[in-house]
């Protein structure tokens, strides 16, 4: 900080914490109302239908009703309901280029297809 | 279009320079000019970036302002927003620990007797909140229920390396033989815990035999006097039953102590009420004809009306009072000469640490009293007392009690606190006063309100002053662990 000199111990951990901010670190001003900050993964949010279902249940967890695979895939660590695309399913993915696009082109993998590959 | 406008902060001067006081995270920071005239520039409400580069650029390259208008988005003295009202406060979950707090400091009552009879008692006057004289609760505090407190001050103290335990009372030297047996007691339990633990206790100073100063000076407990300052004003209000002045008995035990007791400082703590507002004259005399290391001040604890109550007027008086004796505290201090007024200390170490309060003190967290009978409440200024009471020593604390506690006396929980800029340092103010004085431990105390924010800007300035010429001497409150003072 150059304009702003930290005095007590909480104004230094205050510039501790904010300097690595990507979005602030430019030190401009802010141009939109800042967006709530939602992190990355489902796992570390809690929405019911993937840690725990709607009642709370944990019976079924990471088998969210909407089958949306393709996060799971790319950003969970979880081992959810998706093929093994390391060891199994390697071309699982490789008619989506773009998931927006061509998600229609991602199928079901079934044990036998795997055992095939 | 989006703008930007004003958070909530306290600015205030010192030295030649400006600073914020920032609300609520309590952080302090100096300004520049770039960033004052940013500032200066929102004062009268929310506008574009580009106005405010605009309207500064004669004095500052727009790079400057950018970065100066960032940085102070950084550190939340400002915001964006959409119209012309300020920037939405940040939301603030009210957040209640999820599992028991490890005990600092239990205050042990080892007795509810006294042989004093003072006046504006909270124990024994009019607003007295348990019968000591007729209730259930026995007059002494047992050796077997004192080593009871011990054993739930150890275990409640939970992974803390330490634990600390302050006696009080009554007049805590009426039961000396149980203190006594205790301390040694406590000292052997910590040992084979592999705990710390130290000791304190406050006293009026009439019952300070020689055995007892050496003991006390030999087993380094802190101690405390209560007193009021020189015979007259001391003579108004603390006296025997009879109404007989406790000054010529207290005075000299007192210089006995002091000559000996060299192991720890000893504090004098003064209530101040409508009769004997007179801090600096008090201060000296406690200082130098009594030789006292430090003097704390506190106003009386009153419900409305009582003659010896401060009034409005009266805390203004006080806070002018407050303010020239916390100057004499700052040359000294810019000096590096010790001065004793622990007022102005202790709200210094709080603003230094910048730790944003939920709660006002720690009672019902960190700190707890126990009354003769064991029963363990929020404080010792509650020890006794069945609706504020949060289990006992024998048998622990509930902590689904100590929960429901926190949650409804957490600051947020006071909407007369939710626009006040000294709600990270007041919280709301004691528990016991407001029982007292509004009879709910859950309202604020409003009464004061004006007071502590003007004693909050006083210490604001000083410890600007202190950050600009003699940063060294603020190093003494980097330490954390400082037991909460009891009175």
């Amino acid at each position: 900080m150059k304009h702003l000199t930290p005095v007590n111990r909480k104004a230094a951990r205050v510039r501790e914490v904010t300097k690595d901010v990507v979005a602030l670190q430019q030190g401009g001003p802010p141009q939109q109302p800042e967006p709530p900050h939602i992190p990355h993964g489902c796992s570390l949010v809690f929405a019911p239908g993937w840690e725990a279902d709607r009642n709370g249940g944990t019976a079924g967890l990471c088998q969210p009703v909407e089958r949306d695979l393709f996060d799971c895939h790319m950003g969970c660590f979880w081992p959810a309901q998706v093929p093994d695309q390391l060891n199994h399913a390697p071309d699982w993915t490789a008619k989506c280029a773009a998931a927006q696009k061509d998600w229609r082109k991602i199928d079901l993998v079934f044990p036998s297809d795997e055992k095939k590959k | 279009m989006t703008r930007i406008g004003l958070r909530e902060f306290h600015p205030f001067e010192a030295a030649g320079r400006r600073f914020l006081y920032l609300v609520p995270s309590a952080a302090v920071f100096a300004l520049d000019e770039c960033s004052m005239a940013v500032l200066d520039q929102l004062a009268s409400g929310p506008r574009p970036v580009d106005d405010v580069t605009d309207g500064l650029s004669a004095r500052f390259a727009r790079a400057d302002v950018i970065e100066a208008i960032g940085e102070l988005h950084r550190a939340r003295a400002l915001g964006a927003t959409q119209g012309d009202a300020g920037p939405a406060p940040e939301p603030q979950p009210k957040i209640i620990p999820l599992s028991p707090v490890p005990l600092q400091t239990l205050v042990v009552n080892v007795t509810n007797q006294c042989n004093l009879s003072c006046t504006y008692c909270y124990e024994y006057g009019e607003d007295k909140i348990v019968d000591t004289e007729n209730g259930k609760q026995p007059k002494f505090m047992s050796e077997a229920t004192a080593r009871d407190a011990v054993e739930f001050a150890l275990r409640e103290s939970r992974d803390n390396p330490r634990a600390h335990i302050t006696f009080f009372g009554g007049e805590t030297l009426m039961n000396f033989a149980v203190l006594k047996s205790t301390i040694g007691y406590a000292r052997r339990r910590a040992a084979e815990l592999g705990k710390d633990i130290d000791f304190s206790l406050t006293t009026n100073a009439t019952l300070l035999r020689p055995d007892v100063i050496e003991f006390l000076a030999d087993e380094r407990v802190g101690v405390t006097i209560s007193i009021d300052g020189p015979e007259e004003m001391q003579d108004k209000f603390r006296v025997f039953n009879n109404g007989t002045g406790s000054y010529a008995v207290a005075a000299p035990k007192i210089k006995a102590l002091l000559a000996r007791h060299r192991s720890r400082p000893i504090g004098a703590r003064v209530t101040l009420t409508r009769q004997t507002l007179d801090v600096g004259r008090i201060y000296r005399h406690l200082t130098e004809e009594l030789g006292f290391w430090e003097v704390g001040f506190a106003p009386v604890t009153t419900a409305p009306g009582r003659d010896y109550a401060i009034t409005d007027g009266g805390f203004d008086h006080l806070l002018a009072q407050f303010r020239a004796l916390a100057h004499e505290y700052l040359e000294a201090s810019l000096q590096g000469r010790h001065h004793g007024f622990s007022n102005v200390r202790e709200t210094l170490q709080e603003l230094h640490h910048g730790h944003a309060k939920a709660y006002p003190c720690g009672a019902g967290l960190g700190l707890m009293g126990v009354s003769t009978d064991g029963d363990v409440a929020l404080c010792h200024r509650f020890a006794g007392s069945a609706d504020h009471k949060l289990g006992s020593v024998r048998d622990g604390v509930s902590w689904a009690t100590q929960q429901a506690f926190l949650d409804t006396h957490h600051v947020f929980s006071k909407t007369d606190c939710t626009t006040c800029w000294a709600r990270p340092i007041c919280a709301g103010g004691c528990y016991h006063e407001a029982h007292t004085r509004y009879g709910s431990t859950t309202r604020p105390n409003l009464h004061y309100c004006e007071w502590i924010r003007g004693w909050t800007h006083t210490c604001l300035e000083i410890y600007g002053e202190l950050a600009e010429r003699n940063p060294e001497f603020l190093r003494q409150f980097d330490d954390e662990d400082v037991p909460e003072k009891v009175s």
